[in-house]
């Protein structure tokens, strides 16, 4: 089936089996190699992308689901040169070890903090329980949440 | 992982979806939010021929007040459930229920309507539609019968739903001055529970639901019958296994679910304030 999706902005049409999954239209076929495939079942967070503005998880997405819709990933968050005051968050906090997980975890706080701009502590924890680190980084990455919560007021 | 290959239309109303049903029997399967399907069919436990896509279908999307009770679009997502001040207001049951399903990017795609037509006992949803006493819409070839939450359940991830039926609409009866409490026990965040219990006191109604307490979501029939008469929460709580059958597997043996039971049971009760 032929497939459009807006990519980061970018309109991009495949021919695609129905059954391929958003995250691998975006990888193998759009070439967006930023967004991972971590447990492939839905529980990890890794594959996280915002779907018309809201994090999803895209192993769990048929292509086919969402023609016509605009996705953005993490290549798509930065301004330029300018890093997303997520991104920025997340390097000046050390949020990340060994950064499988940091795509999908950029962009579940991203979609947080639309929903909650000025969460607590617990609300960070609670509002990530979508995405796993198996670093165990998870203070320095809620410490990046709050950090971008506040320079995004 | 990715599922066996299918054949996929997407519905471009419901009478479009209901003709494809016809059509297709048992070789199709309603395609929502695909949080429960699509994982199923990546296992490869599942494997319908046909794909119905009815996630476009925003018509079946709504909140709204309709008399004595909440009418719930099948296609509201969950995320849309757990926001809507109707629902926190008149359901408060639901809403908080609706907000321990999986992790927020789980509910910014997974449907009610979804999650109730699948039939899982270890789902949080339908345990909480039972214990308070909603309704389900079924629309068919032959037009709109409604179904009794405690009559949709039929058994492990089987409802009343025909080949050709689709659920449409869920009707919550309107209780502004209900307490409730939903428990729900698991080792880590996200997981599906152990065991859970969804409970609702407004007057002399109680209606307590059970999760993962039998091959099929449960209401806890002796213990509201006993909060009915008079008892204690604990007294009560003591009756939640009562006549259940619930299995045992890497997380939890038929005894310890039992207890869970109890206790999640006598939780939710105290919560509620009894």
């Amino acid at each position: 089936m032929q497939v459009t999706i807006n990519i980061n902005g970018e309109s991009v049409t495949h021919d695609v089996e129905p059954r391929t999954l958003l995250v691998h239209y975006i990888r193998d076929h759009a070439g967006k190699t930023g967004t991972n495939v971590g447990c492939d079942s839905s529980s990890c967070g890794a594959c996280t992308v915002h779907l018309d503005g809201e994090a999803v998880k895209s192993c769990t997405i048929l292509a086919v689901q969402v023609d016509g819709q605009d996705v953005t990933t993490i290549e798509g968050l930065a301004d330029g040169e300018t890093l997303h005051p997520m991104q920025q968050a997340f390097h000046e906090n050390h949020a990340l070890q060994c950064g499988y997980c940091t795509p999908g975890m950029v962009m579940a706080a991203v979609s947080l903090l639309d929903e909650c701009p000025n969460p607590t502590e617990d609300q960070v924890r609670e509002g990530l329980e979508g995405n796993l680190c198996r670093c165990t980084g998870y203070h320095n990455i809620v410490r990046a949440v709050l950090d971008a919560a506040g320079s995004m007021q | 992982m990715i599922p066996i290959s299918f054949e996929y239309e997407r519905a471009g109303s419901l009478d479009h979806a209901l003709s494809l049903l016809a059509e297709h029997g048992d070789e199709a399967k309603l395609l929502a939010g695909g949080h429960s399907l699509l994982p199923l069919m990546k296992y490869r436990l599942a494997a319908p021929a046909l794909l119905v896509d009815v996630g476009r279908l925003t018509d079946l999307s709504y909140v709204r007040e309709d008399g004595d009770h909440i009418a719930i679009g099948a296609l509201t997502r969950h995320r849309d459930v757990e926001t809507s001040e109707i629902v926190k207001a008149d359901a408060g049951l639901l809403a908080a229920a609706t907000s321990k399903v999986g992790d927020p990017q789980v509910r910014h795609r997974g449907t009610l309507g979804g999650a109730l037509a699948h039939g899982d006992p270890a789902s949080d949803l339908p345990a909480t539609v039972i214990a308070l006493g909603a309704s389900l819409v079924v629309q068919g070839p032959g037009g709109a019968r409604e179904v009794a939450a405690d009559d949709f359940f039929t058994g492990f991830l089987e409802t009343a739903l025909g080949d050709d039926e689709m659920l449409t609409e869920v009707r919550i009866p309107r209780r502004p001055n209900s307490t409730w409490s939903f428990q729900k026990f698991n080792r880590r965040a996200q997981d599906w529970a152990i065991v859970g219990a969804a409970v609702m006191l407004d007057g002399e109604t109680c209606g307590v639901g059970l999760v993962n307490m039998d091959s099929r979501p449960v209401r806890a029939v002796a213990v509201e019958a006993a909060v009915a008469s008079g008892a204690s929460a604990e007294d009560a709580a003591a009756q939640a296994a009562e006549g259940l059958e619930p299995s045992a597997d890497l997380n939890a043996s038929v005894d310890y679910r039992c207890h869970l039971a109890r206790v999640l049971t006598r939780r939710g009760l105290e919560e509620s304030g009894l």
